[in-house]
């Protein structure tokens, strides 16, 4: 029962790891299907979800090493 | 001879890539277990390990071929996105300091020393499921690799041979450098690997997911190099910029 739970844990982990990340990909992706339903151009589906998710991205990393910066900060004053 | 075109060496090497970096975590424990108790609870462990893994792919697998092409390619799209994406941070992460390292040596040591405390008693059989753990735990990571970048041209033209190829020539290359070495493989270049392997994914992600949708790519397949070196190109400046950032508040 605990390696079940352990194997279904890591297989959740896989795919996740910072849920702002992961709900960020669902809902771009979300935003593509409904672009592409209301007239969106298919050949322009790609550069859509390529720019979508790198900004992602980069936001996500901006935004830990802030975190993390502050935590360093905070650490050094106490 | 391994005769690999110009469509399948991507899946073939992101398989390759990815299993080569799981294959050396679960050979990190598996040795440790072999070092504090003997080869044949480390073997046990593995062999089980593996039968479970091949049942899985043997149960899985088939079904794979009664979903819809679309509804493939768009699940496949999304985990890879949602699993490339993962690695890329982390591997972006590490790369400007904010992560440590992932310390082969390190966890040798950590586990021999948790093997040794184990009662005697018992021992055999804590050494023998630790092994099993490790090998059920990256072989899941390995499966799902190989599927996803092998399943998404559906069972026409299927990519799950280069990419097992792939897997299979990463097994045997740490295996055999572990039975030579017999230590941990610390020179592997870990992060290098796991950036380039969040590369590739999230490349074959995007693709699949867009192709899953409903949306076309020029150039069909070959698509995929101008998205892995867009991710690639991104990444680096994103490293750049992360570590100045990291090294200012340092």
């Amino acid at each position: 029962m605990k390696l079940l739970k352990a194997v279904l844990s890591e297989i959740f982990g896989l795919f996740v790891d910072d849920d702002r990340l992961a709900l960020g990909v669902l809902a771009m992706v979300a935003s593509l299907a409904l672009a592409l339903k209301t007239g969106l151009v298919p050949a322009l589906a790609g550069p859509f979800l390529l720019i979508g998710c790198a900004l992602l991205l980069i936001e996500n990393v901006w935004r830990s090493v802030s975190a993390a910066q502050a935590q360093k900060a905070k650490g050094k004053r106490s | 001879m391994l005769n690999l075109s110009l469509v399948q060496l991507p899946a073939f090497s992101a398989a390759f890539a990815a299993s080569l970096v799981e294959v050396v975590e679960a050979f990190t424990i598996v040795l440790a277990v072999s070092v504090v108790r003997g080869w044949w609870p480390a073997a046990l462990g593995t062999l089980a390990g593996l039968v479970l893994l091949v049942v899985l792919v043997l149960t899985l697998g088939p079904l794979l071929a009664l979903v819809p092409i679309h509804i493939l390619q768009l699940s496949i799209g999304v985990l890879l996105l949602l699993f490339g994406l993962r690695w890329l941070r982390k591997a972006m992460l590490r790369s400007i300091g904010v992560i440590a390292m992932h310390d082969e040596a390190r966890i040798f040591e950590r586990e021999t020393v948790e093997l040794r405390r184990t009662a005697q008693a018992s021992a055999d059989w804590v050494a023998g499921i630790a092994a099993f753990k490790a090998i059920v735990l990256e072989g899941v990571e390995v499966v799902f690799i190989v599927i996803s970048v092998g399943a998404g041209h559906g069972a026409a033209a299927s990519q799950l041979l280069p990419a097992s190829l792939g897997a299979a020539l990463a097994c045997v290359l740490v295996l055999a450098l572990g039975f030579a070495l017999h230590r941990p493989l610390t020179k592997v270049p870990e992060n290098t690997l796991k950036f380039l392997v969040g590369v590739m994914l999230s490349a074959f992600g995007v693709y699949w997911t867009v192709e899953g949708l409903g949306g076309n790519w020029p150039g069909q397949d070959l698509a995929l190099l101008p998205l892995a070196v867009t991710f690639w190109l991104l990444a680096l400046a994103g490293v750049k910029y992360g570590r100045k950032q990291w090294q200012i508040s340092a």
